[in-house]
């Protein structure tokens, strides 16, 4: 994957390149919005993370002119402000992604796989996930393991369907809230933790693989473990 | 008293007396005291003069009314007198007449105009021509026809073409009018000088009032907080500004010291996990032996580092809230939803906490609000439900979300069978930071209620703490959302199936 970081501070930006770079992607910085817009214009990129508060060009108005420009690289922001409305005002502007600071990195870099897969992914989703012998049919509700069906209420299926359409990618705990739940606030304990224990003992249970791990320090991940 | 031009200018006291001195007289002719009462005093002396001419004008024409009645009783006297003994009894008479101590004027001349009796020596040409009533000069010796006196006459032609000429003195007149504008102008320089002293009496009075509350003020801006206007008690309009620049005053420290105690608050909160934090590096240093207990301690650390994220962004958003600006994001919304949703999202955790949320909500409760704020406010009552609000006794483990209609008002309510908050704590513990000893044990900062009492704020609701004997009852109040007359569905309206393709969650704004 090939991102650009339109970053001012020098070493956040020299942190996340590296950190970018460690996890196996392709990571170009610039240090400010014109910059950052002359080199994201070509489209080179599968996703862009942007400061918002950027000298020149601040990261709404790059991210604007883009979508003007039709180009729909996916866009993730940064911000450090901590307005109540701050993230809607980022989407509006034709963000796709919204993060403030400080942030954990490994949160950035499932936000930012999962963006870069979304624009791989064909446009219209398909009607039933499978991974291994888990398999999820969106339009009849059900979900199967095997032979057997494992029933699950609207919300776990809910939350299985995001992870499974997210499989062998990082899920964190709070992308599990924004878009299973869609609360963008801080729950102030593992809710999420125990919602997705008890689908994995529904899922998982009884079966020699498990599909649901736990990602230490980020999230969770379904993921066939037997090819 | 402390002179505040001495604290904001230290060093420079000596050259402040005189400065203070001169600019009295100018300040006064500035005041609004000196203004009224200038024109006051223009106003009253007008008045005065009118009065005073009224008076002095009518003591005239009633003085010459008189003269006139006296020359004419005389002429027709005279007339008669000539008629019954002719013109030498008349002469006679006028003879003797003329020589009485305060006599009239009088003249007998012949047809050409030869004098034949009277006291009048010279007369002012053409006078014996005008028969009737004039005023004209004359003279009643020959000595004395450089000065020239004033006299009202009345001239009548006898039979035979002789003419009698009758008259007073006007000096007596005269001298009223003298009078009358020597007291005017007395009067009037009264007037003047009295009211210049009242005024300046009156604005010096005013004025130093004023100057006080002046200095008052500058002391308090240059740090006395504690320093009030004085009350003169009279409770006059000076009075009643002092009283409310003091409450205003009072409001405004209550204010300030609300905020040292915040920051007293933070660090005071955030010291101890920062303080934690660098303990715990600092051991790893010194003590770990292998590389997992350094991972160990640095996970610990970012767990320490991420509560302490948390805390600060609660406590900004507790000062955005009371800023009261995120008018942006609010728009209409489904509450029963957000609260069926968000008891179904705590429903795993009151389970494993061995508690049992049980949902009381009116469908279709519509709110104009932020979801998330009012997400994250009830979210908070339900956590500190669950954290403390298990029952002690017997009472049923069990918490009620509820939400309803109340009158105009939407009742948003969380209840537990814990253990309560006693009645005194309850106004505290929507303050920050406040955690109750029992609950110190417990992991939290103290931070959950003041936000939601601040999210309840901001939507123009209330929030109250009731005994749920035993238990804690908090109770939301929100004003129903106004009927919509049009199905203008803004972005707060979209139905939830749009998170599949939006994972972003567009429509909570």
């Amino acid at each position: 994957m090939r991102l650009l970081i339109v970053e001012d501070d020098a070493e956040a930006a020299a942190y996340l390149v590296k950190a970018f770079r460690e996890a196996g992607h392709v990571a170009d910085h610039a240090a400010d919005g014109l910059q950052g817009y002359a080199m994201a214009e070509g489209g080179a990129y599968d996703v862009l993370v942007v400061d918002r508060m950027l000298p020149r060009l601040d990261g709404l108005s790059l991210i604007r002119s883009l979508r003007e420009q039709n180009d729909a690289t996916p866009a993730l922001i940064l911000s450090a402000l901590a307005q109540v409305d701050d993230r809607v005002k980022g989407l509006r502007a034709g963000g796709d992604d919204y993060l403030p600071k400080p942030y954990a990195f490994s949160e950035l870099l499932a936000r930012v796989e999962v963006l870069s897969r979304r624009r791989a992914a064909p446009a219209s989703e398909p009607t039933t996930y499978r991974v291994g012998d888990l398999v999820l049919d969106r339009l009849a509700h059900r979900v199967t393991r095997g032979d057997s069906e494992i029933p699950l209420q609207p919300r776990e299926f809910r939350l299985l369907e995001y992870l499974m359409k997210h499989a062998g990618q990082v899920v964190t705990r709070t992308m599990l809230l924004e878009n299973v739940w869609d609360y963008h606030f801080d729950p102030q304990t593992n809710v999420i933790d125990v919602h997705v224990s008890r689908l994995r003992s529904k899922v998982d249970k009884g079966f020699e693989h498990p599909m649901i791990h736990t990602i230490r320090g980020a999230g969770y991940m379904v993921r066939d473990t037997t090819r | 008293m402390t002179r505040p031009a001495d604290i904001v200018s230290p060093g420079s006291g000596a050259p402040q007396a005189p400065r203070r001195k001169q600019r009295f007289l100018p300040n006064l002719f500035r005041t609004t005291a000196f203004k009224l009462t200038a024109i006051y005093l223009v106003i009253f002396a007008l008045f005065a003069g009118f009065v005073l001419g009224y008076v002095a004008w009518n003591a005239k024409r009633l003085l010459d009314d008189q003269i006139r009645s006296t020359i004419d009783a005389e002429i027709q006297g005279l007339a008669e007198q000539q008629r019954l003994g002719g013109i030498r009894r008349l002469v006679n008479i006028i003879e003797r007449r003329s020589r009485a101590p305060g006599a009239s004027l009088y003249l007998v001349t012949t047809p050409v105009g030869e004098r034949l009796a009277g006291n009048v020596e010279a007369l002012q040409p053409g006078a014996l021509d005008l028969p009737g009533e004039s005023e004209i000069e004359y003279s009643r010796s020959s000595d004395a026809l450089d000065s020239p006196s004033r006299a009202i006459v009345r001239v009548f032609v006898l039979p035979a073409g002789f003419r009698l000429l009758v008259g007073r003195d006007l000096e007596e007149r005269d001298r009223l009018g003298v009078v009358i504008r020597r007291a005017a102008g007395w009067s009037l320089l009264l007037v003047f000088v009295l009211g210049c002293f009242a005024s300046w009496f009156v604005a010096r009075r005013v004025l130093k009032r004023i100057d006080d509350m002046t200095d008052t003020a500058q002391t308090i801006m240059a740090g006395d907080l504690k320093g009030r206007l004085a009350i003169s008690g009279t409770g006059d309009e000076l009075d009643r500004l002092a009283l409310n620049l003091n409450a205003m005053l009072d409001r405004i420290g209550e204010l300030m010291s609300g905020m040292q105690e915040v920051s007293d608050n933070i660090a005071h909160d955030l010291k101890t996990p920062l303080t934690r934090l660098r303990n715990r590096a600092e051991e790893a240093l010194r003590t770990a032996q292998s590389p997992d207990e350094l991972r160990g301690a640095l996970d610990a650390s970012i767990d320490e580092a991420d509560n302490l994220i948390r805390v600060f962004n609660a406590l900004l958003m507790i000062a955005r809230l009371e800023t009261g600006r995120i008018n942006d994001s609010m728009a209409e919304l489904d509450l029963s939803e957000v609260v069926s949703g968000l008891a179904e999202l705590y429903d795993p955790l009151a389970e494993e906490a061995g508690l049992e949320i049980v949902t009381e909500v009116t469908p279709d409760l519509r709110v104009l609000g932020n979801r998330e704020l009012i997400g994250q406010a009830l979210a908070n009552l339900i956590d500190n439900a669950l954290k403390y609000g298990k029952p002690t006794g017997d009472a049923a483990p069990v918490v009620r979300v509820a939400a309803g209609v109340v009158g105009q008002q939407i009742e948003l309510s969380v209840t537990d069978n814990g253990p309560g908050i006693p009645e005194a704590d309850r106004g505290r513990v929507l303050e920050r930071f406040v955690r109750l000893d029992q609950s110190r044990s417990k992991p939290g900062f103290g931070l959950g209620l003041s936000l939601a009492a601040g999210v309840v704020r901001l939507h123009g609701g209330q929030i109250r703490l009731e005994d749920n004997a035993p238990g804690l009852r908090v109770v939301m109040l929100l004003p129903e959302a106004p009927p919509k007359p049009v199905e203008t569905a803004g972005e707060g309206a979209l139905p939830a199936s749009t998170a599949q393709t939006n994972p972003a969650g567009l429509q909570s704004a």
